[in-house]
């Protein structure tokens, strides 16, 4: 199963193109979630269940009928590439791996801007991280994909979503992000909204703005907060030009689909994919490293599981019974119980009365006696001596922890770190041979590796090379002590006779260690998170009890109504100034289009604006009497006849003009208009400009008004009842 | 899957040929061992890849002492001539003599083989006594031999394809002695084996069939309409509901994967509790096997070492259940297996079809010792 490529499915999937399936891999997250582990080697290096997380992509792109694969590395690009050169992918057929260096990239837009300057890409492309996890395939979602690309050019990506309970206490889903919510149309799947709580900064109750112009022409819209974001993408070309235009996005979630979604102009949509049988998940963090790893234990991944062999697994685990894995070669005695959901390395020596449960251990490691080892990853070649207990912690490679050490839940020990005997490494504590940046470096810029920035450490490689010579003296046994080494470990934070600095987070995230490390929820926070829900839940309880769910229709009218006032205002004295200033009347129609389009306003909203600021124009001229009044009006109608013209297409809309002319009478501002309506209304009959059904039909509108209403109608008798018989006459002949 | 794999050790065995090999038969068979081993370890669990690599080596090892014994026989006669015309005890002798060392060189000491060897070596002696000069020029015809050897290697193989191709029609052809009239069939998920086996015997009898659905992969649904398209009247049941109902049963018919030497056999998961149910109430469990289903492995720790897990997507929806698998909250004490096979041990199996006929488990380790070379049986 495993040597069979999905070829077909590609083959598939490019009717009509020649051009192969392609795919972009980002071998860089431009985050520093894994620090310190990552000044060392890259992350997509790191091993998951003993294999570097790149092979499980590549595994599920090769098998996905991908055909070629552009590998983008920026940090560590060398370790990457060389890796890759080694591989076994380099000798798959229809597969090609290609890698594409970068040294100064600090985020994905400009990576994609510069793979767009390659222009390497060419159809329809698959855009994931180094660090995905995932079994689905990508036949049906690519069809998808083309099939809206063919009715409509502007549906640039597709993103595959899962449905995924986050937990309710921390609203956080189990991969450590925070509580997605999208704003999806059910009926064509058009992500509408994208919010992944970044911008709420963990504040506790989340407020999420959704546009009001999304309900308009949909009939329904879904707000979910059970999806989780799967990062695969795919992408159009018009992606890449995309970030290439927009030199300001950065990050592809908060900045591009974002950016997308709010730009109305250009009208380019993003749609999205739901997957239900298959999965897909990216270790963005170290909770969802070890949830991602939990789900490969329980074959969630399957077929992309430890013991079915693939081109980046060639060693083959077996399966035993509880899942456990255990590969060739491992030296287990009698006494040691091997718990549920433990995977065991080649290669590696256990001592008598150990207990491992739900944890990984690494090839070649050497475990001393009465180890207990609980939900943590030892990486490869690590020495663990008599009595230590472990638990959900990270061990990288070549690291030595002593007799008699706890190490407690969350804590990382990163490369060759040494830990001193019965010492206690704290929980989330970090411990790493190389020195924190200090504070100035580590800005806010979205950097993984202070490679670049290394003042700070003068020589990271010589700190190396000491670690190893501790680890390897510790190793033997021997207590060597090279007295030329001008480094000196703090005992309080390795113990006596370790190697490491601890790393010191920065406050903010301090508080909040808790929720991105690999252990376990503490069961008191967890407690204390539902208290101050419960809390939050009673005061947001004793604010609601006032408003109700009318009032807030009601606010959405008066709202309405304040928009058509700001847009008459703006209108009128648009107009006014056009009118004065004599513009040509094609340019004014332009204009006031722009207005409308700005206010989201009717044409009889133009209309009536127009109306009363020809209205206002006559009132402005210098008149003593009426019938003076009535010439100017006359001429000024005789004017700009043609743009009210424009805006009175129907029926409807003179009746509307009529009734704001009433209005303007009554007000004190149009009191002259009074005596002269019914001349007015002539005139405007006269000029075709209103129709005589339209005045007609505001006669017996206004026939059941109330007695006050009545005025002008009464002043206008004998003209509607002459249009009456005029009409009557007409239906004669 | 299977013919594939033969596909691929025929053109790996001809090319081979091609070159040209001086030591042709263990070279090649070194070359299909070699390639039969890397398809092998693509998926281990798939036991038939094995026995059809096992297949073609046993053919090759085969012809070639078939061969050997052809020149063994030749070598005599040569002899017999030389001396004149000596009496005819020392012909019958020497046929013995060659009956023994077709013995030795085949190895496999097949009833078989030895009913058959006697006749086979008379009329090559009558063959071969005809022309004299023809024997006599043997000895510089290797490159001919080889070409032989390579040929009746490659017909073998050709038929070996043409049994796995029709190995159901061979099954299905023995239905109506096993299904009788007005009897009541079980069968559990979806097999193409038991699919033609019922069609055939529909076309004689009328019978009534329970289909148990064959959670958690449902393919019993499938079977179902199938049977019901073809006018058989076909019940489908859950596979809760099937203890219930099997005391109206008069056989199960199911589909193997794979049979084991021992006699048990490997079958779709679900199917051990229908074997149990079966036995309770002496319901016959009859098992359809293609001959290259048999594997001369016996059984050790099946329900793990011979068994595939799936994804525990085709039990529960993940979406569902993502928040109780630990997350943040704790350690996770819910867990999935999603096994694909059952191991059914012999005692619960009454009778296994192949394409040569019925036989009880305990006849399986004789009829892999017929098709496999016991060199083999560890590649």
């Amino acid at each position: 199963m495993a040597v069979k490529k999905g070829g077909k499915a590609a083959e598939m999937a490019d009717e009509e193109t020649p051009v192969p399936l392609q795919a972009i891999l980002l071998a860089d997250s431009f985050a520093q979630k894994f620090r310190p582990i990552t000044l060392e080697r890259p992350k997509v290096l790191l091993p998951l269940i003993n294999i570097p997380m790149i092979d499980y992509t590549l595994e599920w792109l090769a098998s996905a009928g991908v055909e070629e694969v552009f590998v983008f590395c920026c940090a560590h690009a060398k370790q990457i590439t060389n890796y890759l050169a080694n591989s076994t992918w380099q000798t798959q057929p229809n597969f090609k791996v290609l890698p594409i260096e970068s040294h100064d990239c600090v985020s994905v837009g400009e990576a994609l801007r510069l793979i767009d300057q390659r222009n390497v890409v060419r159809g329809d492309f698959v855009l994931v991280s180094g660090d995905t996890v995932s079994n689905m395939s990508l036949k049906e979602v690519l069809q998808e994909h083309k099939e809206r690309r063919k009715s409509d050019k502007l549906a640039v990506m597709t993103m595959v979503v899962k449905r995924s309970q986050s937990s309710p206490s921390t609203h956080q889903t189990r991969l450590g992000n925070d509580e997605l919510l999208l704003a999806i149309d059910p009926l064509t799947k058009e992500l509408l909204c994208y919010d992944d709580g970044s911008s709420n900064n963990l504040k506790r109750t989340r407020q999420v703005a959704v546009d009001k112009a999304l309900y308009l022409n949909k009939p329904s819209i879904c707000l979910c907060t059970d999806l989780q974001d799967c990062f695969i993408d795919i992408c159009s070309p018009e992606v890449l030009f995309l970030f290439t235009d927009n030199f300001d996005y950065q990050h592809l979630r908060r900045d591009f689909v974002k950016g997308l979604l709010s730009d109305e102009i250009s009208g380019n949509k993003i749609f999205t994919y739901e997957i239900y049988g298959e999965y897909a998940a990216r270790v963005d963090n170290l909770r969802s490293y070890d949830s991602v790893s939990k789900d490969i234990i329980h074959r969630w991944t399957y077929p992309i599981v430890p013991d079915i062999r693939f081109a980046g697994n060639n060693v083959g685990l077996k399966i035993e019974r509880c899942n456990v894995y255990r590969e060739n070669g491992v030296l287990l005695p009698r006494s040691a119980r091997i718990g549920p959901s433990t995977v065991l390395g080649e290669g590696t020596s256990v001592e008598e009365n150990c207990v491992f449960s739900n944890s990984v251990i690494g090839r070649n490691c050497v475990i001393g006696r009465n180890v207990i080892i609980e939900g943590s990853y030892v990486w490869n070649n690590v020495t663990i001596h008599d009595n230590v207990v472990i638990q959900s912690a990270i061990i990288c490679d070549g690291c030595v922890v002593k007799a008699g050490t706890r190490v407690e839940p969350g804590a990382v020990l990163s490369f060759n770190v040494v830990i001193g005997q019965n010492f206690s490494v704290p929980s989330y504590s970090k411990i790493s041979l190389i020195a924190q940046p200090t504070e100035e470096d580590s800005s806010d810029e979205e950097l993984e590796y202070v490679e670049a920035a290394s003042s700070t450490t003068e020589s990271p490689q010589k700190v190396i090379e000491v670690g190893q010579e501790y680890s390897n003296a510790s190793g033997l046994g021997l207590n060597v002590e090279d007295p030329s080494q001008a480094i000196v470990w703090e005992e309080s934070e390795v113990g006596a006779s370790g190697a490491g600095f601890r790393w010191l987070m920065k406050d903010a995230s301090q508080e909040d260690e808790w929720r991105y490390s690999v252990a376990p929820i503490p069961a008191e926070k967890i407690i204390e998170m539902r208290l101050k829900e419960e809390q939050d839940d009673l005061d947001d309880a004793d604010q609601d009890a006032g408003v109700s769910a009318g009032v807030e229709e009601e606010e959405e009218e008066v709202d309405a109504v304040r928009k058509k006032r700001d847009f008459e205002k703006e209108a009128e004295e648009t107009l006014r100034r056009l009118f004065l200033e004599g513009v040509p009347e094609s340019n004014v129609i332009l204009e006031v289009k722009a207005l409308r389009l700005g206010f989201n306003a009717e044409s009889s909203d133009c209309a009536a604006a127009c109306f009363k600021s020809i209205i206002n124009l006559a009132l402005e001229e210098p008149f003593s009497k009426d019938s003076e009044l009535f010439g100017i009006a006359r001429t000024l109608f005789s004017k700009w006849k043609s743009i009210l013209e424009h805006y009175l297409t129907n029926e409807d809309d003179q009746v509307e003009v009529l009734l704001k002319f009433e209005e303007i009478c009554l007000e004190a501002s149009g009191k002259a208009f009074a005596p002269i309506f019914c001349h007015v209304l002539r005139v405007l009959y006269d000029q075709e400009i209103i129709s005589e059904d339209a005045i007609l039909s505001w006669a017996s509108e206004k026939q059941d008004a109330e007695e006050g209403d009545k005025v002008f109608l009464r002043q206008c008798e004998a003209f509607i009842k002459w249009l009456e018989e005029a009409s009557e006459e007409e239906d004669d002949d | 899957m299977d013919s594939s794999t033969v596909m691929c050790t025929r053109r790996q065995h001809a090319s081979g040929r091609i070159f040209g090999h001086g030591k042709v038969d263990s070279g090649s068979i070194e070359a299909v061992k070699s390639v039969g081993l890397r398809v092998i370890a693509a998926n281990p669990i798939e036991l038939t890849v094995g026995n059809v690599v096992r297949r073609v080596l046993h053919i090759i090892r085969e012809e070639e002492a078939s061969l050997e014994t052809k020149t063994l026989a030749d070598v005599s006669n040569i002899a017999l001539s030389d001396d004149d015309e000596e009496s005819s005890e020392k012909a019958g002798f020497s046929a013995v003599a060659v009956a023994a060392a077709n013995r030795s060189v085949l190895r496999a000491p097949s009833l078989h083989n030895l009913l058959e060897s006697i006749p086979a070596r008379a009329t090559a002696c009558n063959t071969s006594s005809g022309g004299d000069s023809e024997s006599k020029s043997k000895s510089g015809e290797k490159n001919s031999k080889i070409w032989k050897l390579k040929h009746s290697v490659i017909e073998g193989i050709n038929e070996l394809l043409q049994e796995i191709d029709s190995y159901h029609a061979q099954v299905a052809d023995q239905a109506l002695q096993h299904i009788h009239h007005n009897e009541v069939i079980m069968t559990c998920g979806r097999s193409h084996a038991v699919l033609q086996f019922l069609l055939e015997a529909k076309k004689k009898r009328s019978f009534e069939v329970f289909v148990a659905e064959g959670a958690p992969r449902y393919q019993g649904q499938t079977l179902a309409r199938e049977l019901a398209d073809a006018n058989l009247q076909t019940t489908l049941v859950a596979d809760a509901a099937v203890f219930a109902l099997i005391s109206r049963v008069n056989m199960v018919i199911v589909g193997a994967h794979a049979v084991v030497a021992s006699g048990g056999v490997m079958v779709p998961v679900g199917l051990h509790m229908v074997a149990l149910a079966a036995r309770r109430h002496a319901v016959p469990f009859v098992v359809l096997a293609g001959l290259h289903k048999l594997c001369p492995q016996y059984p050790h720790n099946p329900y793990i070492l011979l068994n595939d897990m799936k994804s525990p997507s085709d039990i529960i929806d993940f979406g569902d259940m993502s928040d109780c698998l630990d997350g943040g909250s704790g350690r996770s004490s819910l867990r999935t297996v999603n096994p694909t096979f059952d191991y059914v041990p012999p005692d619960l199996v009454s009778l296994l079809i192949t394409d040569i006929g019925g036989h009880t488990p305990s006849y399986v380790y004789r009829i892999v010792a017929e098709y496999y070379s016991p060199e083999d049986f560890v590649l």
